[in-house]
């Protein structure tokens, strides 16, 4: 089976989904992001969806629970880059997602998570 | 088997043309004026023609369905709406056909009556399909421009603008209903990926009434924007319209409103930490 | 508002649902027939999301069945595509309230039938206990 592959960047996880997932592989996400928080005792998970053409309820719904697993394991998700078809049809569906941050693209995401690609930044605070 | 009608219109398919033009003509009346002559000529030739290359091929029966020559006739059925003829006006242009034919059959099987009806009674089955069919396309074709205009209306009537950099304001005039919110989505979800625009204003200003219904369809443009990154602020909320909605008990769950378009776009702007100063007249 | 009258059916496939792999593959189907109508992109997401939905319903709570992907026509030669799933589950004694949102029997959000309708022109549910059930969505083009 495929697998969405996770990328470590400083204290936050980056997911970019590009395949179109089936349930077990959604799920499976879910349950690898989540060990993955707790390993690399990861403060934030950004999420870009920016290649998903639909986003159903079940997808939906794993991202909603993606997001209030890691917030009980003290990381904060935003998930990125979701189409204006995917969103319309979202809110039609009676799915707005309410518990999960936003952003428009992978920049501003990192931006909302304080992330930098090197990892610095928080370092460079201590300092 | 040779069709007959064919290789009559191929002897004298010049002098068809000229009296099918002069049928057309008087059929048409004043109508006529809206197209050249040139231009009905073109179209009458290449319908004759197509019709010799149907009959040659397929013989009187099948003619009526032959691909190419339904092209035709849909070339000159759009042709038509566009130039404002009425659909029996662009039927006469079939139709007229007819009694060229006709006349021209009467010369040559005047004599054989049995010919000269069974050619007539293929003439008139043919062309009164060909006349329905042009009818059908008229029709289709004129019901593609009423959608096509609606469409744009509805797509004029909701500009997105971007008020500074990354701040973009949606004025709403007019009713909105599920159709047109819509396209007032699309627009802005468009333009907040276009602009990467972070914040959006709704003035609705231009909204006569607001009920459950229009704030619920205000509700899913401010969610589906959100759902993407972007924050909206409604304006532009009038004090009716403030009544209406405490009346009705409409809730805007979590939506920042402002009463002006211009309190709108001061709070955006303290919101990003900046503010606008007026200039003293120090600096040169 | 009374069912569209279609006229002809341009075009018809037949899908199993068995496997959740099915869904995905469902998804794709229903996308090609929207591409090939000339579907717009918002209206082709809704139909495509609304038959993932019901194509699960099928696979997880009616134990599989069959799926039949339709283009059709109506009289005023306006294209829609027309979907069927129909399963051979349990059935539903109450359509009512397996209409509305936030109902489920399964682990989902229960917002499968309810937003299935919302993102179609026209929904029709067949359903009785021990008799399966049959959803049919439409969606015009435009």
């Amino acid at each position: 089976m495929d697998r969405i592959p996770i990328l470590k960047m400083g204290e936050c996880l980056l997911v970019s989904i590009q395949v179109d997932m089936d349930d077990d592989l959604a799920l499976a996400l879910r349950d690898s992001l989540t060990s993955r928080i707790v390993q690399d005792k990861a403060r934030g998970v950004l999420i870009d969806i920016s290649s998903l053409d639909i986003v159903d309820s079940f997808i939906g719904r794993m991202l909603a629970n993606i997001a209030a697993m890691a917030k009980i394991l003290d990381a904060q998700t935003v998930l990125v880059g979701m189409r204006p078809s995917v969103a319309m049809t979202l809110v039609e569906l009676g799915l707005s997602l309410p518990g999960i941050q936003t952003a428009l693209n992978v920049d501003r995401g990192l931006k909302l998570l304080h992330c930098s690609p090197q990892g610095e930044s928080s370092a460079a605070k201590h300092h | 088997m040779p069709s007959k009608l064919a290789s009559l219109i191929e002897q004298h398919e010049s002098e068809l043309l000229d009296e099918w033009l002069e049928h057309q003509k008087r059929a048409l009346g004043s109508a006529a004026q809206r197209i050249s002559d040139g231009q009905m000529r073109t179209a009458s030739q290449r319908l004759l023609g197509a019709l010799r290359m149907t009959l040659q091929a397929h013989g009187p029966e099948a003619a009526a369905k032959d691909p190419a020559l339904l092209q035709v006739l849909d070339a000159v059925s759009h042709e038509r709406v566009a130039q404002g003829f009425s659909p029996s006006e662009t039927a006469v242009f079939v139709f007229s056909l007819k009694e060229a034919l006709y006349d021209r059959l009467q010369k040559e099987f005047g004599n054989d009556a049995a010919a000269f009806s069974k050619e007539t009674w293929d003439v008139t089955r043919l062309l009164d399909n060909m006349g329905l069919y042009t009818f059908e396309t008229y029709q289709k074709s004129r019901d593609d421009i009423i959608r096509r205009q609606q469409q744009e209306l509805l797509e004029l009537s909701t500009p997105v603008m971007e008020l500074w950099d990354g701040i973009l304001a949606l004025p709403l005039i007019g009713t909105l209903d599920s159709g047109r919110t819509q396209i007032v989505m699309q627009n802005l979800l468009d333009a907040v990926v276009a602009k990467n625009a972070d914040l959006a204003i709704i003035d609705i200003t231009g909204v006569p009434t607001v009920d459950t219904l229009v704030a619920q369809h205000l509700l899913k443009t401010v969610s589906a924007a959100r759902l993407m990154g972007t924050d909206c602020i409604i304006s532009g909320i009038r004090p009716q319209i403030a009544q209406t909605i405490i009346h009705l008990g409409v809730e805007l769950q979590g939506v920042v409103t402002k009463a002006s378009l211009s309190g709108a776009f001061a709070y955006a702007l303290e919101h990003r930490k900046m503010s606008i100063v007026k200039n003293s007249g120090i600096a040169t | 508002m009374p069912p569209s009258i279609i006229s002809e059916t341009v075009k018809n496939q037949a899908v199993k649902l068995n496997a959740a792999s099915d869904v995905v593959m469902i998804r794709q189907a229903v996308r090609a027939l929207a591409v090939e109508i000339g579907m717009n992109l918002v209206d082709q997401t809704k139909i495509i999301t609304a038959a993932s939905e019901l194509a699960r319903n099928a696979v997880i709570h009616g134990g599989g069945g069959d799926a039949t992907l339709e283009i059709v026509r109506d009289a005023a030669n306006r294209l829609g595509l027309r979907l069927s799933f129909e399963d051979r589950g349990p059935g539903i004694a109450d359509i009512q309230r397996a209409m509305t949102d936030g109902y489920t029997t399964g682990t989902g959000l229960g917002l499968g039938l309810g937003g299935a309708r919302r993102l179609s022109s026209e929904f029709h549910i067949q359903s009785a206990p021990e008799q399966g059930t049959k959803v049919t969505i439409l969606k015009w083009k435009g």
